[in-house]
């Protein structure tokens, strides 16, 4: 693989990376493209998309059927990106990578395989501030089996309420299901100390990693949960792709989600039996380019360095912070000491889908609305927030860009 | 039921007309002062009564919330709409649109191509399908409420 020309350096070369972002440098409306929601989506490195194009001009055909060189290579290209995902989260195998659409579906599967094992009055924990992806599967499990859902509150400043969680953690608990960094307001949550209350009371325990892998690599094995999950999307990949990690002990037990091809040992009309961990959950042909896309903007982010990633987005931090405290008429929502580069906000008298258009106009991309987490936003009593959610690949002055737009739209709206 | 005069002062398709609103939009240079002026438009929306913020007049697909009614006089047999937005830009959207659609017979609403009119205004990316702002469901309510009038 190339080194990314930025790689050589101690801190980031940001223009050197940006130019690896080809879609970085293209105008919007007239001006250049400030792309400020990372938090849906984020960018993709040439690296990537040479990956998925060198696979489909070399190497495509259809995996793990053998029987000819393409196949092969196919699939020991297919293969290779889920042990950089294993590598990626510090599993202790690829046995426990699954690979699947998103986070979304990954939850699905967990909450789908226990449908025959929750009883009436067992709860399922999670928490104020998930994203619906981690809400609505739960509620559909609940309705099936008669669990009650538990919900741990959201302090003023944005973080999750230990009081609370500990009030609602018991023996009763089946379930603890909690995201990592949450969408809406950057929030870093202290999932391993969580986790762990939760294993301790016997439930079963995902973390959703889908906002914390773009700021880093993940230790499953540490953390301590018995389920992972995270789109690639977000970690600079490709879409329709991501990955559910699965404690080995757990997993291989799991019901399956899906029938079909691959996913099974043996298939007869007497009886079929399932194939092992984890092709037992990929039924049918996966999205293996995306995968293979995937693995590569592992490797693309592994050469930049995750310490001078976390270092570009410390100076992001402390230039969001340095305009803050002197915006008159802005309001930051979620205000944790420990945070994603994430501003949700609103401003006074301004909706926030007026933000958006304008800032759109001056060629800045925000997210407005209510961010897939309507509890999150009911609990803060807003109908929705704008967003600006920065990557490593923002530099500081686009930062500077985002304040003075909001404050030209606010001279706008004082005239 | 709402007072008839909330839905007859209403200057907006009468006093202000599209045409203005187009001449308008011709001295504006660039960006801060077209939405100035959509903001100043956005002011004039008379107000909208309380009482009428009901589920039926609620216009849904909008990031905002928009409240859309309508009152046909019997005697001119024009139709008058209000509407409102708490997002001011859509307010003022909803203005340029009650200036080209209000206090007309429902078949000379028909005839108005709005898409059209957004187009000149250099501010389609607004009423396409893909923007969550409403606009397009706003204008098909108002279409279909013409419909039932005219029919």
């Amino acid at each position: 693989m190339n080194q990314p020309a930025s790689a050589i350096s101690q801190t980031l070369d940001l223009e050197a990376v940006r130019r690896d972002f080809p879609i970085l440098s293209q105008s919007v409306n007239g001006r250049p493209l400030v792309y400020l929601d990372n938090a849906a989506s984020t960018q993709k490195p040439q690296a990537v998309m040479d990956a998925i194009s060198d696979y489909f001009s070399t190497t495509h055909s259809n995996v793990h059927r053998g029987a000819h060189t393409l196949g092969d290579q196919a699939t020991a290209a297919f293969e290779g990106a889920r042990e950089k995902v294993r590598g990626f989260l510090n599993a202790d195998s690829t046995r426990e990578i699954v690979w699947l659409r998103g986070t979304t579906e990954a939850i699905n599967l967990v909450a789908n395989g226990l449908v025959d094992t929750l009883k009436s009055g067992d709860e399922i924990l999670l928490s104020h501030m998930e994203h619906h992806a981690n809400i609505v599967p739960w509620q559909m499990l609940a309705k099936r089996t008669g669990a009650v859902i538990k919900v741990i509150a959201v302090t003023e400043s944005g973080e999750l309420d230990q009081d609370s969680f500990r009030e609602l953690l018991s023996e009763r608990t089946k379930v603890f299901t909690i995201t990592q960094v949450s969408n809406v307001l950057g929030t870093i949550n202290p999932v391993k100390e969580m986790v762990a209350a939760a294993r301790k009371m016997g439930a079963i325990t995902l973390v959703d990693g889908a906002q914390a892998v773009p700021h880093g690599p993940v230790d499953v094995q540490d953390l301590d949960c018995d389920f992972f999950c995270f789109s690639g999307h977000k970690l600079y990949g490709p879409t329709g792709i991501g990955v559910l990690y699965g404690r080995y002990q757990v997993l291989k037990d799991w019901p399956v989600f899906m029938g079909g091809g691959e996913m099974i040992e043996r298939v007869s009309f007497e009886g079929t039996t399932w194939n092992e961990c984890p092709y037992r959950f990929e039924a049918g042909t996966p999205a293996i380019a995306e995968a293979i896309g995937l693995g590569a903007a592992i490797d693309y982010m592994a050469g930049l360095g995750w310490h001078q990633v976390a270092a570009a987005e410390r100076t992001l931090n402390e230039r969001i912070q340095s305009w803050l405290p002197d915006f008159n008429g802005l309001q930051v929502i979620g205000t944790a000491a420990n945070k994603a580069p994430v501003v949700s906000f609103v401003m006074d008298g301004l909706h926030p889908s007026d933000l958006g258009t304008l800032m759109d106009q001056q060629g800045i991309a925000i997210r407005t609305g209510h961010h897939c987490a309507m509890p999150l936003m009911a609990r803060f009593g807003l109908p929705g927030t704008a967003r600006a959610s920065f990557a490593f690949y923002n530099t500081p002055e686009e930062v500077d860009q985002f304040f003075t737009g909001l404050k030209k739209i606010q001279r706008l709206f004082a005239e | 039921m709402t007072d008839s005069t909330s839905f007859t002062d209403n200057p907006l398709g009468s006093d202000t007309r599209i045409e203005d609103i187009l001449e308008g939009f011709e001295l504006l240079d660039d960006w801060e002062e077209r939405y100035a002026y959509i903001i100043d438009l956005g002011r004039k929306l008379p107000p909208f009564p309380e009482e009428q913020r009901l589920e039926q007049n609620y216009v849904h697909g909008c990031q905002s919330q928009v409240w859309l009614i309508h009152q046909r006089d019997p005697d001119s047999g024009k139709l008058y709409l209000l509407i409102d937005s708490d997002a001011m830009i859509v307010r003022g959207l909803a203005a340029i649109i009650l200036a080209a659609l209000n206090a007309k017979q429902p078949q000379e609403l028909l005839a108005v191509d709005v898409d059209q009119l957004f187009k000149e205004l250099d501010l389609m990316r607004h009423i396409s399908p893909t923007r969550g702002n409403g606009l397009r469901s706003m204008v098909g309510k108002i279409q279909n409420i013409a419909q039932t009038e005219a029919a």
